[in-house]
């Protein structure tokens, strides 16, 4: 009985008892969420133009921060070394594209996401050798991104709101707004939609599929640089960051796996929950840090319920 | 010249199916044999057995594990590193409980644990395909691993969290703990790996692993053809788990003396998963292979540039290795999917024809 | 000699209770639909033990549906087959198999990385029982065992004339022949009515010829009842007994090939009159 009240009554009594509490725990878990989000969306796209379940998404990441830290250690202006960033992030597109999908190009599935994986320990390996394997700080300060934090007191309470995380949500708004103009309306991004569904007919547009490939993967870099930026102002950057990034699997099974709506929503949803969660049931009740596993946990309930995830196609089996 | 197939014929069917239907594959094989049950112990070093000898059964076991799952059956695993974990802390909640239990009897009684478990994670690869599932096994291996830093009883509420490998004795030589030779644990890795080896080429070669294959390959019609896939499936997840799990045992009791929790994380599936695609999904002997050069590849960085007066640092040997595992990995993906096993067999398949390849 | 032969569930073809001529499978009043889209409509028919029933209709008429509905792979919404005297309406398809329905299709679903052999072989796993332990040590029962079906496997290959390619990868053989094997692993299941989902598609003259021959083969030596979807009316009117016509989803004929071929809505049908 008293077990039963602690798991279905007293986390709920504390929400409503002190709701700035809960407001803040939200807000935090959001901004998470806003980052799986990310990390998701970069990852939605090469599956919708390759099929590629690409498992480097998240080293991109911390490669994208590693560079641009490293760079400005090298004495590179921070305003300078992003765009020098952005080139490296098009050579590895270019390099991947010439290296890795151009000759596996045909290959089974598995095959493709087996050599991302191999990509993902390349990139390791590569950016220890280059910048050593030791954390590094993001520069916030220097990229003109706001430290101060607000507070608010809603419900007769306190929530506190870093700035840099309001830049953060902010940014990645605007990102994804621009990604999605570029989907629609440009050439480019409707010949990507269309490789999701027909190879041919995409290739009718009049465009290469090498530099399909190249472009997607690039915009999967420059995504890829948004949320390392982001991320390292938070949580500085390390290939710790990496395992923190498989968490866009759970979410982009959550979502489906060809749904940019689905990244957006499923990062945002597991971004609270987790947090929520921990804080209410998973300290209290389980020792803590339950956000290593909600995630996944959460992910195979649903697709138990719904195998093609929250919005992707129904599957219908034909032979 | 040496690899001759002319003259031997198979008058029935029963010499077809013997093991080794080749004279000089049985011959390599009593060869490989012999080096490592008299050779070996005659010559290697301490280093030599922990350094490489007992690592590289081990890990080539967890593979052949994970083979029989992604390999076999086509399932994909990411969670090998935390079922080879429950299979480390059920030896050890079996030693501690029964003091009197023979290591042995322990090691393949944990396996079980590591099996029920794997069969309860693979549940949902009855109703979710492909990547999807995926996320059952990432869900094993974070919850499993949170799971050994929070449930105290696993690791007797030490208060350092590790679990310590007691000593044991066999036929009245220490095989577990701080005293036990590096030998004779050696021993007993080797003839456990042999065991399992042997049992799980005769299950890949006959009608559960046909049936695996089936399913790997095109799981609809495996059904039409009259497989029942939730047994397929999870007979897969069962044994797999179960080899798995033996591993984790072994990894624990015979080579690291201790473990905590985050000796089983996501890097170690990872680790086993390089070997099994290295080695050749789909094969046996690709794990000893794929393990063998994992293994010995960063003493290999770490010793071989010192030779030529180019030191590294440990670090950097680290990176180096991690970079050339990666690039090891697109290259054989593009070169041979199929792995080490395969370029051996292409060996095999030349010194058949050769000195005359037409 | 298999040592749990098990009888209730597989019955060879020729130790058969039902005799020649009689109805082996009725399918009564199937409907099937896919959300709001009807595949078939109110469809009846049999087929007879012993006889090669052909099933035609232009594309999209709702054949392979028709199959799947047979084997199970499908649950009609309304409708029964009766199979040996059974009726039923769902099903797992290895029931099927196990009742004694076996198929091919018409993208061959072969298992891809795995030889001829292993391919016919795994259309047995269903006659086969030795445990995971027998396996495991494999000398003895499991090798008695998996020896007994080889024998029976070798001689699918002698007849079908694949000796060459036992061991050749099937991802690696040309189509025809992935075909013949494919009809290899159905009959491996030694089924008491096989259903062909257009054999010859995509075959030249001469391949043709030969499955046409070991279709009319099975039939006659091994006693098989065939039911089959193709779209090479020469060759349908050749190999049938009787011809079953649908389109769009519905029966519009049925009977022997002479009296289908000069039936006016079958005309019709193929000429794309409109409705």
């Amino acid at each position: 009985m008293e077990s039963l009240h602690s798991i279905f009554v007293a986390p709920f009594a504390d929400m409503v008892a002190a709701p700035d509490f809960f407001l803040q725990v939200v807000w935090e878990g959001l901004v998470s969420g806003v980052l799986y989000a990310l990390i998701a969306l970069g990852f939605v796209l090469i599956f919708k133009s390759s099929r590629i379940f690409n498992f480097a998404q998240g080293i991109m990441v911390v490669f994208a921060a590693l560079t641009l830290v490293g760079l400005h250690e090298r004495g590179v202006p921070a305003l300078l070394a992003v765009p020098l960033t952005l080139v490296v992030m098009f050579f590895l597109a270019v390099a991947i594209e010439r290296v890795v999908l151009r000759p596996l190009v045909n290959q089974p599935d598995i095959i493709l996401f087996m050599a991302t994986i191999g990509v993902t320990l390349f990139l390791i390996g590569l950016g220890e050798t280059i910048f050593g394997g030791e954390n590094k700080v993001m520069i916030t300060q220097q990229l003109g991104i706001p430290t101060g934090s607000w507070t608010m007191e809603p419900f007769g309470g306190f929530v506190s709101i870093e700035q840099k995380d309001v830049t953060a949500v902010v940014g990645a708004v605007l990102l994804v707004i621009a990604l999605l103009v570029f989907l629609n309306k440009s050439k480019m991004g409707r010949a990507i939609r269309a490789l999701g569904d027909d190879h041919q007919a995409a290739l009718s547009v009049g465009i290469s599929l090498s530099t399909i490939w190249v472009i997607v993967w690039f915009i999967s870099g420059i995504i890829a640089l948004a949320t390392g930026i982001v991320w390292g102002a938070r949580a500085g950057v390390s290939f710790a960051l990496e395992v923190i990034a498989l968490k866009a699997l759970p979410v982009l099974m959550l979502g489906g796996l060809e749904s940019v709506n689905g990244a957006i929503v499923g990062g945002l949803a597991i971004g609270v929950l987790e947090k929520v969660f921990e804080i209410y049931w998973g300290q209290p009740l389980l020792g803590g840090n339950t956000e290593a596993w909600f995630a996944y946990m959460l992910a195979l309930l649903v697709l138990l319920v719904r195998p093609q995830g929250l919005f992707g196609e129904k599957i219908i089996e034909r032979v | 010249m040496f690899y001759r197939v002319a003259g031997q014929y198979k008058t029935s069917y029963q010499a077809d199916y013997a093991l080794f239907p080749v004279k000089q594959d049985a011959f390599l094989l009593a060869l490989i044999l012999v080096v490592a049950f008299v050779v070996f112990p005659l010559t290697a070093s301490d280093f030599m057995y922990r350094a490489l000898l007992i690592p590289v059964l081990i890990y080539a076991l967890a593979a052949l594990g994970l083979n029989i799952l992604t390999g076999y059956a086509g399932q994909l695993s990411l969670g090998t590193g935390a079922f080879m974990g429950v299979g480390a802390y059920a030896c050890y909640k079996l030693v501690t409980i029964f003091p009197e239990l023979n290591i042995i009897v322990a090691i393949a009684l944990s396996g079980f644990f590591s099996a029920a478990v794997g069969v309860a994670f693979g549940l949902p690869s009855l109703r979710i395909k492909g990547f999807y599932l995926a996320i059952a096994t990432l869900a094993a291996q974070f919850f499993l691993v949170w799971l050994f830093q929070k449930w105290g009883w696993l690791y007797n509420y030490n208060a350092s969290g590790a679990i310590q490998v007691p000593n044991t004795q066999m036929f009245g030589v220490t095989v577990t703990g701080a005293r036990a030779s590096a030998m004779s644990q050696y021993f007993v890795v080797l003839s456990v790996v042999c065991i399992v080896t042997f049992f799980a080429i005769n299950i890949t070669r006959g009608r559960i692993g046909r049936t695996w294959k089936a399913v790997r390959d095109m799981d609809i019609a495996a059904e039409l053809v009259g497989i029942n896939l939730m047994k397929a499936k999870l007979s897969a997840f069962f044994v797999s788990s179960y080899i798995v799990g033996i591993a984790g045992a072994l990894f624990v009791f015979l080579w690291r003396g201790a473990a905590e929790a985050d000796l089983f994380d996501i890097q170690l599936s990872f680790r086993v998963l390089f070997i099994a695609i290295i080695g050749g999904l789909g094969s046996i002997l690709g794990n000893y292979l794929g393990a063998l050069l994992i293994v010995a590849l960063p003493v290999i960085i770490g010793t071989v540039p010192a030779m030529f007066g180019l030191p590294i640092s440990s670090a950097m040997v680290e990176h180096l290795n991690t970079m050339i595992i990666g690039a090891l990995i697109i290259g054989f993906l593009i070169v041979e999917p199929h792995g080490l096993a395969r370029l051996w067999a292409m060996i095999r398949e030349k010194l058949i024809i050769w000195p005359f390849p037409h | 000699m298999n040592a749990h032969p098990d009888h209730h569930i597989i019955v060879a073809p020729n130790e058969d209770s039902i005799a020649k001529g009689e109805t082996l499978m009725e399918v009564k009043n199937v409907s099937l639909a896919f959300g709001g889209v009807k595949a078939i409509t109110d469809i009846s028919f049999d087929v007879r033990k012993g006889e090669i029933r052909a099933i035609i209709g232009p594309n999209g008429a709702g054949k392979t549906s028709m199959l799947n509905v047979i084997n199970g792979f499908y649950t009609p919404q309304i409708g029964t087959i009766t199979f040996r005297g059974q009726e039923r309406r769902a099903m797992k398809p290895h029931h099927a198999v196990r009742q004694g329905i076996a198929r091919t299709f018409q993208n061959v679903a072969l298992f891809k990385g795995m030889s001829t052999l292993d391919n016919i072989m795994a259309g047995r796993s269903v006659l086969m029982k030795r445990s995971i332990g027998w396996q495991m040590l494999w000398h003895g029962p499991a090798l008695a065992e998996e020896i007994e079906h080889r024998e029976k496997v070798e001689e699918i290959i002698d007849f079908l004339e694949i000796e060459h390619i036992r061991r050749t990868p099937v991802g690696k053989l040309p189509y025809g022949l992935q075909k013949r094997v494919e009809l290899g692993r159905a009959l491996a299941m030694e089924p008491s009515l096989l259903l062909l989902d257009e054999p010859m598609a995509g075959m030249n003259l001469e391949e043709k010829e030969d499955m046409s021959r070991f279709i009319l083969d099975v039939n006659q030596q091994r006693g098989t009842t065939i039911a089959l979807i193709e779209h090479d009316m020469g060759v349908v009117m050749d190999l049938s007994d009787r011809v079953v016509v649908l389109d769009y989803g519905k029966k519009i004929a049925d009977g022997p090939p002479d009296e289908v071929k000069n039936n006016q809505a079958v005309i019709d049908a193929y000429l794309g009159v409109p409705h």
